[in-house]
C-alpha cells in the first residue's frame, strides 16, 4: 500500500505541481493517475521513489515514510519505467535487464539468468539478450524496460507513461501483456497516463487529477465511467460513457435460451450460422462466463436477428440470448452498477502481441 | 623527393645519440610525459565539472585559451622564468597545451548524455558516483577518446619545440637544419613528425574499437 498524506509539491520557481493530494494505491493492485498536461500526474510518481522530496506532508510505504529511507536504497527496492526506456546504451539487453540484481551484489551468473527468465516474462526472444539497445525497436525497448523494473523482484512499479512513445497496435500489445503480466505477478502498480482509454483499461482504480494538482476524482473504471465526480471529469471522460461502462458488467446474469432450430451447427456443436434461403448468415458469439455484458450486445448487432449466441470455452453452443434477454441485462445493471469483470478484455493471446512486432 | 633520399638513405642517420632511432624516442619521451600529466589532469576534471555541473567557467576559459595561447611564447616565458637545463621549461607548454581538448570534450561528452538516461540511472537505484562511471562515462567514451586524440596529435606535432630550448627531439632536425641549410634534415624531420601523428591517429582508432562498447559506438 502507497499512502498519500496531505502532499504538496511546491518548486522553487513557485509552481505549486501537487497539491495537498491525499490518496491510497492498495497492495496488489494498479493504480492509474490520469489528467491532462502539467497536472502533475510526473511530479507524484516521482515523489513516491524521492526522484523528488516532497514539500510538505507524508508518503508512506507500506507504513514507513519514504523520507526516511536512503533514496538509493529505496529506489533498488521499487521498479520504475520511464516514457523513453531509458536503456544503457554501452550495455546489451540482458545486462541492462540484471542492473538492479547486480547493484544489489548478486553474482553474475545468477543475475544474468535472472534477467534471461524476465526477458521471456515479457514475451521477448532470448536471441535479443545479446543485442544492444539501438538494434531493438521501441516497443522492444519498452518490453526490456519493464523486465529491468522488474528484475530484482520489487514489489512496488512505477511507470511514468511507458507506453506512449509507440504505436496504436504496439500499444495495445504492451498493454494487453502487463495486465497478463500483473495477474501473475500481483504487484503494487502506480501507472501514469494521460489517455484515459488507458487508464480504464488498465487500472483497478483510477485517480483523475486536475490541472494544479489537485485530486478530481478517485474511483474503479465501472464507477468513474457510471458516476462521474463532476463536470471536469465527465469532460475528460469522452464521449459513450453507457457503452464503455457496460464493458465492466459481466454477461453471467444474461437470461439463455435454448437454440433455435434455425441455428446451423456442426458434430461438435459449434455455430456455423444462420440458416436462410440465401444460405448461412453470420452470427455473434459471447462467453457468459468470461465476458462483458457489452460483448454479449456486440455478438447479438453481428447477428441478423439480433440473438447472440452464448458459447461455452471451447465455443460449443450452449444457448441464445435473445435481444428482450440482453434488454433485461441492460436494465438490471442499470440500477445496480455491476462488478468488475475480471478477464474478458485482458486475455493475451501471446502469439498475437508477438507477431505485433516483429 | 632527392630530399627525402638524402634523408632517409643517409646510414649515418640512423645510428647514435642523433640518428632517427633516437631523436624518435626522445620526440615520443616528451610528447608521452606531457600527454599523460594532462590526461591524469583533464580527464578526471572534465568527468567531475561535467558530472555536477560546478565549475563550467572553467571550460569556457579553458577552451578558448586553447585558441589564444602561443605555445612558442609560452616557452619562452617558462624558459626565462625557470632556466633552461631541465625537461620543465618544454613540459609545462606542451601539457598547458594539452589540457584543453580533453578538458573540453570529457565535459562535453558527460553533459551530452540524454537526461532521460541520467533519469533512468538514479531511479534504478545507482548513487552518483556509480551514475558516473558505470553509465555516463562509458556513453560519454567516444567523445573523450576524441579529446585526447586531438590532444595527443598537438602534442606530438608541436615537440618540436624543445629543440629551440637545447633538448632533443625531431625538432632537432628541422633547427640543426635550418641553422646548416641542410633542407633535406628539415624536411626529413618534418615528415617524420607527420608520420608520428598519423601513427597516433592509428593508434587511437584502434584504442577505440577495443575500448568503446559497440553499443555506443553505434549510436553516434
Ligand atoms: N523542475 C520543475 N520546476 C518548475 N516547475 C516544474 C518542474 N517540473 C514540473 N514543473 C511544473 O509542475 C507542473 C506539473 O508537472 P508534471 O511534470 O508533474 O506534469 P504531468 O502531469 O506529468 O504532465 P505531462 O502529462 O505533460 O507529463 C507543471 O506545471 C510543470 O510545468
Ligand atoms: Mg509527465
Amino acid at each position: 500500500m502507497i499512502t498519500f498524506e496531505g502532499v504538496t509539491k511546491r518548486y522553487p520557481d513557485g509552481t505549486v505541481a501537487v497539491d495537498d493530494l491525499s490518496l491510497k494505491a492498495p497492495t496488489g493492485a494498479i493504480t492509474v493517475f490520469v489528467g491532462p498536461s502539467g497536472c502533475g500526474k510526473t511530479t507524484s510518481l516521482r515523489m513516491i521513489n524521492r526522484m523528488i522530496d516532497a514539500t510538505s506532508g507524508r508518503i508512506l510505504l507500506d507504513d514507513q515514510d519514504v523520507r526516511a529511507i536512503d533514496p538509493p536504497t529505496l529506489r533498488r527496492g521499487i521498479g520504475y519505467v520511464i516514457q523513453q526506456a531509458g536503456l544503457f546504451p554501452h550495455r546489451k539487453i540482458v545486462d541492462n535487464v540484471a542492473t538492479v540484481p547486480y547493484l544489489l551484489g548478486w553474482d553474475k551468473k545468477k543475475a544474468r539468468a535472472r534477467a534471461m527468465e524476465l526477458l521471456e516474462l515479457v514475451g521477448l526472444d532470448s536471441k535479443l539478450a545479446g543485442r544492444y539497445p539501438f538494434q531493438l525497436s521501441g516497443g522492444q525497448q519498452q518490453r526490456v524496460g519493464v523486465a529491468r523494473a522488474l528484475a530484482a523482484d520489487p514489489p512496488v512499479l512505477l511507470m511514468d507513461e511507458p507506453f506512449s512513445a509507440v504505436d496504436p497496435i504496439v500499444r495495445a500489445s504492451l498493454q494487453d501483456e502487463l495486465l497478463h503480466l500483473q495477474s501473475e505477478l500481483h504487484k503494487t502498480i502506480v501507472f501514469v497516463t494521460h489517455d484515459i482509454d488507458e487508464a480504464i483499461k488498465l487500472g483497478d482504480t483510477v485517480a483523475v487529477l486536475r490541472v494544479g494538482g489537485r485530486l478530481a476524482q478517485m474511483a474503479d473504471p465501472a464507477t468513474l465511467l457510471s458516476e462521474p465526480a463532476d463536470d471536469f471529469v465527465r469532460e475528460f471522460l469522452g464521449k459513450d460513457r453507457g457503452i464503455r461502462r457496460l464493458s465492466f458488467v459481466p454477461a453471467t446474469g444474461v437470461r439463455l435460451g435454448s437454440a433455435p432450430t434455425d441455428l446451423e451447427v456442426d458434430e461438435d456443436t459449434r455455430p456455423l450460422g444462420w440458416r436462410s434461403n440465401g444460405g448461412l448468415l453470420p452470427y455473434g458469439t459471447f462467453n457468459p462466463e468470461r465476458d462483458s455484458l457489452r460483448a454479449a450486445l456486440d455478438a447479438a448487432l453481428l447477428s441478423p436477428n439480433g440473438t447472440a449466441i452464448a458459447v461455452d470455452g471451447d465455443g460449443r453452443v450452449i444457448g441464445v440470448a435473445t435481444r428482450d434477454a440482453l434488454d433485461e441485462a441492460l436494465t438490471r445493471q442499470g440500477t445496480s452498477p455491476g462488478e468488475r469483470v475480471s478477464e474478458p478484455d485482458r486475455e493475451v493471446p501471446a502469439s498475437d502481441t508477438r507477431r505485433a512486432e516483429s | 623527393m632527392n630530399w627525402l633520399i638524402d634523408f632517409f638513405g643517409a646510414a649515418a642517420n640512423w645510428s647514435g645519440p642523433d640518428g632517427i632511432p633516437a631523436r624518435i624516442l626522445e620526440h615520443l619521451e616528451f610528447s608521452a610525459a606531457a600527454f599523460l600529466i594532462a590526461a591524469v589532469i583533464a580527464v578526471p576534471l572534465g568527468l567531475l565539472i561535467g558530472h555536477t555541473g560546478r565549475g563550467a567557467l572553467l571550460i569556457v576559459v579553458s577552451a578558448n585559451a586553447a585558441r589564444a595561447l602561443p605555445t612558442l611564447g609560452l616557452l619562452v616565458l617558462v624558459v626565462l622564468l625557470i632556466g633552461v637545463g631541465t625537461v620543465l621549461p618544454v613540459l609545462i607548454p606542451l601539457v598547458v597545451l594539452a589540457i584543453p581538448p580533453i578538458l573540453v570534450n570529457t565535459y562535453e561528452g558527460v553533459r551530452g548524455v540524454d537526461a532521460d538516461l541520467r533519469d533512468a540511472a538514479y531511479g534504478m537505484g545507482l548513487r552518483g558516483g556509480q551514475v558516473l562511471f558505470r553509465v555516463l562515462t562509458p556513453s560519454a567514451l567516444p567523445l573523450i577518446l576524441l579529446g585526447l586524440r586531438l590532444s595527443a596529435i598537438q602534442v606530438v606535432s608541436t615537440a618540436s619545440v624543445a629543440a629551440f630550448v637545447g633538448l632533443g627531439g625531431l625538432g632537432r632536425f628541422i633547427i640543426d637544419g635550418l641553422a646548416t641549410k641542410t633542407y633535406s634534415d628539415v624536411i626529413g624531420g618534418a615528415v617524420l613528425i607527420a608520420l608520428l601523428a598519423l601513427a597516433v591517429q592509428l593508434a587511437f582508432t584502434v584504442l577505440d574499437r577495443v575500448v568503446v562498447s559497440p553499443g555506443v559506438r553505434q549510436v553516434r
